[in-house]
């Protein structure tokens, strides 16, 4: 009797830390449960490794070869790659790629973090003006480009506009026009991004803590200051979503293109991602597309690793 | 200190007005399509028409033959519902398996998933597209929906994963206990646990399979089969300067999304901000 009592406060007055709770669950032990079954992840990464790994590998491989779909093929070599460099069209293809990329990125971000800022703080109708400012990149980017069209159309409301100001003069074939069509189709693309970038803005904007704002105010920051060294630093992950999302988006800009002008006027809107279309699948070069395809994707691993460098290096920098 | 003052007033009204003329195009964009033919040409863009006249979306809704718009809305519908539903069911049981177990080839796999949603999609378009017509899987619905599933499929398994690491493991483990096996414990308990991922899931999953236009065109060009982008862009290079008709068109091709918008704004750009960030 003695000695059961004895155990039993024992046991109570064990201190924590000598109790005998089960360690941790280290990895690579049998859990205490066997979640689902192992066997369910095979489809999934079968189709992962297929669709990502195996197809863009063999797509590698093509951009060295000539293949054009049907019959024999031989490897050439970096004879596609060399044929991209010395035409005029394929190179103003990838300056145009480019061309967009950056002028989108540049200009959704200014006006991105613009409404960010401006309907941050304060406003009583923030959320409408939130949900009403991205609507626009819900909506399917060959519809919008549709809508621009008109708005571009010789006959259209922005002739119209500059007829009806008296700026006859600036009145064009916008979308026929050599150096004109380009920026028709980045006005397009910026408008369809620009409430993305604003909503990641909005996300990095609401980690400022209004006390370190007010406090920079009362110490006689102003606009720019309370700008430059309150919430700038505090965004810089935001831009560093932003801008390398941007570049990647922008380096694939293909619908709006095919809308508006189909790549013309004579090649002035091409880009590597209306080449790659058009020469593996209108003129079934499928290696010579894919070399096209090989180039687009260096780019956009360049650049991407380079925008991740450039953000992180600053904020090391700063710190 | 920041009070709502004189400023935050103007502030807020020019921020307004930047909007409305943000938004003008969309205002083109109905106005035009509500015209009827002769008014199209004849009078100013901005002008609202005199008489609401639906004929341009009766023409084009009751349009027959092979690329017709009706016949395009239904297969976009059947591919965007399609590779929703296998891109939540594939897409949690993997996270599920890859989160849950600690082994070393759950690490790979995920890394291996992690890499796939980085690395550009160009490249194996040309391969994939060989590869799909070799087995009879261009031009029909059912490879359009397997092509979005294996493309999308790294994003919802990394969407899935990070909501699982977030859940703890007590309630399968009670179902267990309880006597379900771990499919039951999984679909019955768990996987009602994370409506919201699955939310995430088809809000972003839905939203690129319906607007798509590049994979539509490639893998299912020519076929009898259309998605309403590549059924819209035949449609508009018929038509010269129709726009009454092309703006029903593409009024037809926003309503869908722009009413599941109005009705889960919150959870889209919550989804968008949180989920491509990834």
């Amino acid at each position: 009797m003695t000695v059961t009592t004895q155990d039993s406060t024992r046991t109570i007055t064990v201190p924590p830390e000598a109790r005998r709770t089960p360690p941790p669950r280290r990895p690579g032990r049998r859990p205490l449960i066997s979640f689902g079954h192992w066997w369910w992840a095979l489809p999934a990464v079968a189709m992962v490794v297929g669709v990502h790994y195996l197809a863009t590998l063999t797509g590698g491989f093509f951009a060295f070869t000539d293949w054009t779909g049907l019959g024999d093929w031989d490897f050439i070599g970096f004879g596609n790659f060399e044929r991209i460099f010395r035409d005029p069209l394929l190179l103003g293809a990838v300056w145009n790629t480019l061309f967009l990329a950056f002028g989108s990125v540049i200009l959704t971000n200014v006006f991105g973090l613009l409404f960010a800022i401006a309907i941050n703080r304060m406003l009583k109708t923030r959320y409408i003006l939130r949900t009403l400012l991205f609507m626009p990149v819900v909506l399917s980017p060959l519809a919008v480009a549709y809508v621009w069209k008109f708005i571009f159309d010789f006959n259209g409301p922005l002739n119209g506009f500059l007829g009806v100001i008296g700026l006859d003069g600036l009145q064009k074939v916008w979308l026929a026009d050599p150096t004109w069509s380009i920026w028709a189709i980045l006005i397009t693309v910026v408008w369809q991004q620009t409430g993305f970038v604003m909503v990641i803005y909005l996300a990095g904007l609401a980690s400022v803590p209004v006390e370190v704002e007010e406090a920079a105010a009362i110490d006689g920051a102003g606009v720019w200051g309370r700008f430059r060294h309150v919430v700038v630093p505090a965004i810089r992950p935001s831009i560093a979503i932003a801008t390398t999302l941007g570049i990647i988006q922008g380096l694939r800009i293909f619908d709006q293109i095919l809308a508006l002008t189909g790549g013309g006027p004579a090649g002035a809107t091409e880009t590597l991602a209306t080449q790659v279309y058009k020469q593996a699948f209108a003129l079934g070069q499928f290696g010579f597309g894919s070399a096209l395809a090989l180039v687009l994707t260096v780019i956009i691993l360049v650049f991407a690793i380079l925008q991740q460098r450039i953000t992180r290096d600053r904020s090391i920098g700063k710190v | 200190m920041f009070r709502y003052t004189k400023l935050t007033a103007l502030r807020e009204v020019a921020v307004w007005i930047a909007t409305l003329i943000g938004l003008l195009p969309l205002y083109l964009l109905v106005v035009t399509a509500l015209k009827p033919d002769q008014e199209v040409l004849t009078t100013s863009a901005i002008a609202p028409p005199s008489t609401v006249d639906f004929g341009a979306f009766i023409e084009v809704l009751t349009s027959t033959g092979r690329n017709s718009i009706p016949l395009s809305i239904l297969n976009s519908v059947i591919i965007t519902v399609g590779a929703i539903a296998g891109l939540v069911l594939l897409g949690s049981v993997t996270a599920y398996v890859i989160a849950r177990r600690t082994r070393a080839w759950t690490n790979v796999t995920y890394y291996l998933v992690l890499i796939a949603i980085i690395l550009p999609a160009q490249l194996g378009t040309v391969p994939l597209y060989i590869g799909a017509r070799s087995v009879g899987l261009t031009g029909n619905a059912l490879g359009m929906i397997l092509l979005w599933i294996g493309i999308l499929l790294p994003l919802s398994i990394f969407l899935y994963a990070s909501f699982f690491r977030g859940l703890t493991t007590e309630y399968e483990e009670a179902a267990v206990i309880d006597g379900a096996t771990p499919t039951q414990a999984f679909f019955r308990v768990v996987l009602p646990l994370m409506s919201p991922a699955t939310g995430t899931v088809a809000i972003l999953a839905g939203l690129i399979v319906w607007n798509d236009f590049f994979n539509s065109l490639i893998f299912l060009g020519g076929s009898e089969t259309q998605t309403l982008p590549v059924a819209m862009y035949t449609y508009v290079g018929g038509l010269v300067s129709a726009w009454n008709k092309i703006f029903a068109v593409v009024i037809i091709s926003m309503i869908p999304i722009l009413a599941f918008y109005m009705f889960a704004q919150k959870r889209f750009i919550q989804g968008f901000a949180g989920g491509l960030k990834g």
